[in-house]
């Protein structure tokens, strides 16, 4: 029972993994590069909730308002940092963007101060009883989010013209261009979709621990990505089958109290197995330069 | 290097390539599908053919960029098959690229000394510490390099970054870098791509020129024809990955199957 | 455009410029701090100073010349800083705490910080860029929290690691010993057929292998050269400190290294070496000034410094403003209006070409 609840603790984070991965993945399908910043989108969207609760009050106003903000946000950097910089080398890129992470975490530490903000509102407390099992409302809530999203999304991807224009894009962009695809709009709506995924994933975390800091989203950023490369970066099933994943041996390793302290390392160990294996992931293709 | 595997044709003259039915797959396209080559010391052989034809793919087949999904290949005898591309390259085959690629950060001489790095023994160790035989060796990489760009003309540009060199020359700088790492065999792709006709007539004096200097055996892709029947002795069409004909340069050109691959019914 | 090509094995003096600076700086400041004519926080600034020129021109050589990017520098160096404090905490009953325990540390703290470079860039180097990068910083997060969670009797735990402290005054004058050594190495190792073959795969892997180029090996001497003097960094701050504390080693530190590294001009040693000197400066003389949460406003300012410069530097749309107004260029007009201003009577052509 225990390793029943210890699973379903863990498919759950990894909800929350996976929806961040999926923001990782797919830009890095459309525009080939790796967006540091994203986990502080998540960050950005925390506060953008906290703020909105002050002034009007209620949960559910504050998420839509955070998706919206962290939509434009993401546009914006978009266009502002990574635009420019398309064609060039992706050490510039990469450098950028981690300019971008360093930019978004010092900004909130100016205008919010670095003690963590308690958003109370958002939580969800309370839990449901089966038997002997004891499963918290925060983490049926995830698990049905992750579900509706990953479906919404797939469903997104495989019938709608922009979806596939996306698939299109990730492939070849050259060729997509060719074929009459707005490949700058389609590497922007990317861009929006991460970001509104990366504030539902801050909601996620807020329910069930509302303690909010400027690097809220530095560490699940990084596990997410690192679940993005487990499942295959670039692929969108890889990066939901990685985050779950990533989740349930998060939280194997927190219950075996000698492993608890060390999880991260577990975790990344993972990652550097799986990379020896199979260097382009659990779902991923092998892409070869053209030579 | 002792070799006792070394081919021999029937006029007793050494085969330097011999491509043993080789083949790659790429999901369910055969791009290169049994070819056999057999090249000689001191041929210059070419392989022509329609775009997409698998010309370039087998010469990333020879140089250890794809492994091949059945079939071998041997340079003087020796099986190199499944080689990654250093390795292939240290055992003697040297090739350039359809779009160049040149070090674009170093100058033109430090191209050519990058092609050298192998030839001149000067361990990591002895360059931090700059023993006695660093010094040495880089003098004599720099002779060696200038002496090789003195070959194509361009020594003259010794010190100018790569990248700045107008696109003949760096197509001649990639060709003296393959011959910086001293082939057996030289692979050149598309050699003459984007010249005018007077750098080609130029190139074609080049390519003999290190031919007979070197006695370096060269397969060459080439879409120009008047290249091709102008230095070629043999010649391989590929087509959909197969060998559509083969054999001296002026029969094959002439052969209705190929002039059909290359112009349509 | 022109480049000289490097190293014929005549001595050149431009390209021993930087160590006789820093060396005849070096002697200065120590011939002052003998004579006590150096205040106490002016030694601690320039011990800063030599640690932050090691770990910039060590990962300037990753991230300029091999181009990978490196997220874990201070991981490494927090493995130096504990494994070298450790040594040092545990000779210096036998040995006492002169100059061979810290000589000891630095071997074993420097040696460990390169087996771990070695361990952490063999899967990671033969895979994409972007893998390293992750895969470093992952590494540095790591190395963090296991400090802080194996048994304290070991390094101490939250408390962070006791370890000795050398003579404050001579300290800075063996910080700046190891910068030479640690220059020396790389430069030696850049301007030689490795060195060549280094920049070689970072312009062209493809080509590079296809020309014999040993890259797994390359990359793997570079990434452990470069971990090991970030070890040494590592084993000296611990010097510089009561307490070693792992928290000092997070992403954020990792980061303003890439600062330097980028703010110099990825690819040029020298840069990194200057601004290596100026952000340190910066950052001790603005402690004072910012204090509290004002102090991040730095971060804000290395942020936005990052991404202009970077983006400034490799913006395919400014290629043409960047060949008008780079500093050579910039420079080298400057010299020329001099020249032209000294030597009135021969502007005739200059003129024309002017216009």
């Amino acid at each position: 029972m225990d390793f029943l609840v210890t699973l379903i603790n863990g498919l759950s984070s990894g909800g929350t993994y996976a929806i961040i991965a999926l923001g990782y993945t797919m830009v890095y399908g459309i525009a080939k590069m790796l967006n540091f910043a994203h986990g502080d989108i998540i960050m950005v969207g925390g506060y953008a909730m906290y703020v909105t609760l002050m002034a009007m009050g209620h949960p559910v106003i504050a998420v839509c308002a955070a998706a919206v903000f962290c939509m434009i946000l993401g546009i914006v950097i978009e266009k502002v940092a990574y635009k420019p910089l398309r064609g060039a080398s992706p050490l510039a890129v990469l450098i950028t963007a981690i300019g971008v992470s360093f930019l978004l975490q010092s900004l909130a530490q100016i205008i919010f101060g670095s003690s963590p903000k308690m958003p109370l509102k958002l939580q969800i407390s309370g839990a449901v009883t089966i038997g002997a099992m004891r499963i918290d409302y925060s983490t049926i809530l995830t698990l049905a989010v992750t579900v509706i999203i990953m479906v919404a999304l797939s469903v997104f991807v495989k019938y709608s013209k922009t979806g596939r224009a996306m698939v299109a894009v990730s492939e070849d962009r050259d060729a997509a261009l060719l074929m009459g695809i707005n490949t700058n709009r389609i590497i922007t709506i990317t861009f929006a979709i991460g970001s509104v995924l990366a504030a539902v994933a801050g909601y996620l975390m807020l329910c069930k621990a509302p303690s909010l800091s400027n690097t809220l989203g530095s560490m699940p950023g990084i596990k997410a990505f690192t679940a993005a490369v487990i499942g295959g970066i670039g692929s969108i099933p890889g990066a939901m089958v990685g985050g779950l994943l990533l989740g349930v041996v998060e939280c194997i390793s927190y219950s075996i109290p000698a492993l608890a302290p060390f999880t991260d390392a577990v975790e990344f160990s993972i990652l550097i197995i799986v990379l020896l294996v199979k260097p382009s992931g659990i779902l991923g293709k092998m892409r070869r330069e053209k030579v | 290097m002792a070799n006792d595997n070394k081919l021999y044709d029937s006029d007793g003259r050494e085969i330097v390539l011999k491509t043993d039915q080789l083949c790659i797959q790429f999901g369910g396209l055969k791009a290169v599908d049994h070819v056999n080559l057999e090249i000689k010391k001191g041929e210059l052989y070419g392989l022509i053919g329609p775009n997409g034809a698998g010309k370039t793919t087998v010469f990333n087949l020879l140089t250890g960029v794809y492994k091949p999904t059945s079939g071998r290949f041997y340079l003087c005898g020796e099986d190199l098959t499944g080689k990654p591309p250093a390795e292939v390259n240290k055992k003697g085959i040297a090739r350039t690229f359809q779009n160049i690629r040149l070090f674009n950060n170093l100058t033109v001489i430090e191209n050519v000394m990058v092609g050298l790095s192998n030839q001149i023994p000067c361990s990591i160790f002895e360059s931090v510490f700059r023993l006695p035989r660093h010094r040495k060796s880089e003098r004599e990489y720099y002779e060696r390099a200038l002496e090789l760009l003195k070959v194509f003309k361009l020594d003259e540009y010794k010190d100018h970054l790569a990248s700045n060199l107008p696109y003949g020359k760096q197509r001649k700088l990639e060709i003296a870098r393959a011959m910086a790492t001293n082939p057996t065999l030289l692979l050149l792709d598309e050699p003459a791509a984007g010249m005018n006709p007077n750098e080609t007539q130029e190139l074609m004096d080049d390519i003999t020129f290190i031919r007979k200097e070197f006695g370096m055996t060269i397969l060459l892709i080439e879409h120009d024809m008047r290249l091709v029947s102008g230095i070629c002795e043999k010649l391989t069409v590929l087509n959909f990955g197969t060998e559509l004909a083969k054999g001296d340069t002026a029969e094959v050109l002439n052969d209705p199957e190929v002039i059909k691959a290359y112009i349509g019914e | 455009m022109s480049k000289k090509t490097v190293g014929l094995g005549r001595f050149q003096l431009k390209y021993h410029l930087n160590y006789i600076i820093i060396a005849v700086a070096a002697i200065v400041f120590a011939v002052m701090s003998l004579t006590g004519n150096i205040k106490h926080s002016d030694t601690v600034l320039l011990e800063k100073i030599a640690i932050a020129i090691m770990l910039a021109t060590s990962l300037g050589m990753v991230v300029g010349f091999l181009g990978e990017l490196s997220l874990g520098h201070a991981g490494f160096m927090c493995v130096g800083a504990y494994l070298g404090g450790k040594t040092a905490a545990l000779l210096e009953p036998v040995l006492g705490n002169g100059i061979l325990t810290l000589l000891i540390a630095v071997v074993v703290g420097g040696l460990a910080a390169a087996v771990f470079g070695m361990i952490i860039g063999l899967p990671a180097l033969r895979l994409r860029g972007d893998y390293l990068a992750i895969v470093t910083l992952a590494f540095g997060e790591i190395m963090r929290s296991m400090v802080m969670n194996v048994p304290s009797t070991l390094f101490g735990g939250t408390l962070g690691l006791q370890t000795p402290r050398y003579d404050k005054k001579y300290l800075f004058i063996i910080a700046f010993a190891f910068v030479l050594i640690a220059l020396a190495v790389i430069q030696n190792l850049l301007r030689s057929k490795h060195g060549r073959a280094i920049t070689s795969i970072r312009d062209n892997e493809i080509a590079a292998r296809a020309s014999g180029i040993n890259v797994t090996k390359y990359k793997l001497v570079v990434f452990t050269i470069s971990s090991l003097f970030a070890g040494i960094a590592g084993v000296l701050y611990s010097y510089t400190q009561s307490r070693v504390q792992s928290a000092n080693f997070d992403y954020n530190y990792s980061i303003e290294i890439l600062v330097m590294v980028v703010l110099g001009g990825i690819g040029s040693i020298n840069g990194s070496i200057i601004a290596a000197t100026l952000v340190t400066y910066l950052n001790v003389k603005l402690q004072t000034i910012l204090t509290g949460d004002l102090a991040v406003l730095q971060n804000l300012f290395y942020a936005i410094i990052l991404i202009i410069i970077v983006i400034y530097n490799n913006a395919p749309a400014l290629k043409h403003f960047r060949e008008k107004y780079n500093f050579k260029a910039l420079t080298a007009r400057l010299l020329k209006k001099r020249s032209a201003k000294a030597e009135p009577a021969a502007p005739e052509t200059d003129g024309k070409e002017e216009a």
